[in-house]
């Protein structure tokens, strides 16, 4: 079966280039990568692109994007991407964030919840977790921090594939490149809004899943379950033993779950 | 020459085995909980350093620099300012060096009426002295680390304005706002103390010291870069249109002296105890995300990684330390360091043949004397203070007159004109 990669393309944003990864076909979706940048094309982005677009920025400042100086927080991207869609003519869109990409995805909604057909946020940070903390990407190396982002390393096939073995300079510039990236706009509060539970409750009206690992050591289970409570009618799912990356770690449900709700 | 002393004011009541089990956790950032300090041990030690730095004058040192480092043992300087002010009382001649005051995590406003208030209690004695800071200290002080030069280079334009410029003032900058400025306490120096930056050779920070022509003190670091820093001061300083000389170029020197040999070996052990600076803190604190410029991140991203095997050269900490492994490490560490220079530890006698090698090579017009670190008795210390001061002072002063070596407060930094040809002439020694 041949595989739909996806093919990089430049689009302007005002007077800002973003380099944006296509690739499927039929309606697009907004896929909002995480903290650590763009992971490249994976299994459950070959199974959505069967049947949808995917349409895949690099944040600006993280891998091919450049940086925009302005966007100082959260805030700032959300808006950003908001212009990019419109002016793309693509709204109302699917969308799906993971951690940091979920928080955009998150702020967006705030501002205009109908720019969204569905949203889908994955192990999203962006709110304080009463019980824990979100883990402090900024004190440990990329490294860790992935290792810690999956529930079981070893058993998680596509996580072998993408972080296993020796790093290479391009690979460890491209983690600090993005840990930088990501200092200068969520440097602190680390790493939410202690407004957004408030500001969610706003938001009516847009289906929204919630996907977490119940084992997510980045961002507590409990900070999924405040986003429940705060955007009425979501769904939370709770994957067992999987950590902050459903995607790759429960990668069968999850696409299987995820096509189903964008249908 | 300017010639002073310096110690970290370490908090050395901590084992070197549970250092290095702690993964470097006496330096940069603690890693071990502070449970571990006790106030009274804490009371004494304040004392005995400053009644070190009042023998220093007595000596006859020309000043006694401060550091600043925070939540970490090794440096009980967390908030310098308070040792500055105090030294501002209880000294009368020397002058107060503060290298320095790490900027991004300050308050700039604050920082400017503190050091005016220090240089005015003192009679106008202060020498400023500031600093990026450390990696680590970007996470002590949750100062954002992507913003660090910035707020570095913005904070010094405020502080330089603040003292320099009659208020009142508005000031809304980038990284700062201030709705008032008119610090009312400014320094007794005029216009402005002047500001000396240390630093550990890195390029960026050493054009800036030229363009400001600002003396750069380099802290310990080895001879080869330390030429190639002076020799880059010297081509900015041309470029601007002066020829840098003695008066812009400091060296902080690990010394320790001794009435026997045998005792200097010993104490100088403190140097490298828990690992000394080579493994000031966690790799992953040292370089929190953005600290480093994209260039020197894509150096330390190659220095990291084998280019023919791709394997890591340097890893980052992770499982279990093997103490007996480090130590072993840290006595070949210390030899080496003696080899290479970087600690030097002696009678009076051997000391002082060590020193004016330096000096000729370095031609630095002022000298940091670090006269211990780890843990050594206050007995020891003043015994070696005072054959520094009574035997070692007096031999390189005659040295700094030889090798016609002025300091800042004898020759203006900055103002040594070029020669007619426009062409700079050399400021290291000839056999560097």
């Amino acid at each position: 079966m041949a595989t739909p990669e996806g093919k990089e393309q430049t689009l302007r944003v005002g007077d800002s280039s973003l380099t944006v990864i296509q690739g499927g076909s039929g309606q697009p979706v907004l896929v909002l990568h995480e903290e650590l940048g763009d992971p490249g094309w994976l299994q459950w982005h070959t199974e959505l692109a069967r049947s949808r677009t995917l349409m895949i920025p690099q944040h600006p400042g993280f891998g091919k994007s450049p940086q925009i100086k302005w966007i100082r927080n959260i805030r700032d991207l959300a808006c950003f991407y908001s212009r990019l869609i419109r002016e793309q003519g693509l709204t109302p869109i699917d969308v799906i964030g993971f951690s940091l990409g979920g928080w955009i995805a998150a702020e967006m909604a705030v501002n205009d919840a109908k720019q969204f057909r569905h949203m889908v946020l994955v192990g999203a940070t962006g709110i304080k977790p009463p019980q824990g903390e979100i883990a402090d990407l900024f004190t440990v190396t990329g490294r860790s921090y992935l290792n810690s982002s999956v529930q079981d390393q070893k058993g998680t096939a596509e996580f072998a594939k993408l972080y296993g073995g020796e790093h290479t300079p391009e690979q460890f510039e491209a983690w600090e490149d993005a840990r930088a990236e990501t200092a200068r706009i969520a440097w602190s509060p680390y790493m939410f809004n202690p407004s957004l539970p408030q500001l969610l409750e706003g938001v009516a009206g847009l289906p929204t899943l919630l996907i977490w690992g119940r084992q997510d050591r980045i961002v507590p289970l409990n900070a999924g379950e405040v986003y429940h409570k705060s955007i009425a009618g979501s769904e939370l799912m709770v994957l067992d033993r999987c950590g902050h990356r459903p995607e790759i770690e429960k990668q069968a449900e999850f696409s299987q779950r995820l096509q189903q709700f964008l249908a | 020459m300017h010639i002073m002393t310096f110690s970290e004011r370490p908090y050395f009541h901590v084992r070197e085995d549970d250092i290095i089990s702690n993964q470097n956790s006496y330096f940069g950032l603690a890693n071990m909980g502070d449970t571990g300090f006790d106030p009274a041990k804490g009371h004494q030690l304040y004392h005995e350093y400053f009644d070190e730095r009042i023998y220093a004058e007595e000596l006859g040192f020309d000043g006694v620099m401060l550091n600043e480092h925070h939540q970490t043992p090794f440096c009980m300087g967390s908030v310098m300012d308070v040792e500055a002010a105090v030294l501002a009382r209880i000294t009368k001649r020397v002058k107060i060096v503060l290298l320095g005051n790490p900027l991004p995590v300050a308050d700039p406003l604050r920082l400017a009426e503190e050091l005016a208030m220090i240089d005015v209690i003192s009679g106008g004695r202060l020498v400023p002295g500031w600093v990026r800071g450390a990696g680590s200290e970007s996470i002590a002080n949750n100062a954002n680390p992507a913003f660090n030069r910035e707020r570095f280079n913005e904070a010094h334009d405020f502080v330089v304005k603040a003292w320099t410029t009659p208020g009142p003032w508005r000031y809304e900058g980038e990284h700062y706002h201030y709705r008032f400025v008119n610090p009312w306490i400014l320094p007794m120096q005029k216009p402005r103390p002047q500001i000396w930056i240390p630093g550990i050779v890195s390029p960026e920070t050493v054009i800036w010291c030229a363009e400001h022509r600002y003396p750069y003190i380099a802290l310990c670091t080895n001879i080869e870069p330390t030429i190639e820093m002076c020799n880059l001061y010297a081509d900015v300083a041309e470029r601007n249109g002066y020829q840098a000389g003695p008066e812009n170029f400091g060296y902080l020197q690990s010394v320790v002296v001794a009435e026997t040999e045998e005792k200097a070996q010993e104490l100088g052990r403190g140097f490298v105890y828990g690992g000394g600076f080579g493994s000031f803190a966690r790799p992953e604190w040292m370089f929190p995300p953005g600290y480093n410029s994209k260039a020197a991140t894509k150096r330390l991203a190659k220095a990291m990684t084998d280019p023919r095997t791709g394997a890591e050269i340097i890893r980052f900490t992770e499982g279990e330390i093997d103490v007996a492994e480090v130590k072993r490490s840290i006595a070949t560490q210390y030899v080496n360091s003696q080899e290479q220079g970087l600690i030097i530890a002696g009678t009076p006698k051997t000391v002082i043949a060590k020193i004016r090698s330096l000096l000729e090579v370095l031609r630095p017009g002022i000298f940091g004397a670090w006269y211990h670190h780890g843990p050594m008795s206050y007995q020891d210390r003043r015994t070696g203070l005072r054959l520094f001061g009574q035997e070692v002072l007096p031999a390189m002063r005659e040295m700094a007159k030889e090798l016609d070596l002025p300091g800042p407060f004898e020759q203006m930094p900055g103002i040594r004109p070029l020669p007619a040809s426009g062409k700079r002439e050399q400021v290291v020694g000839l056999g560097a």
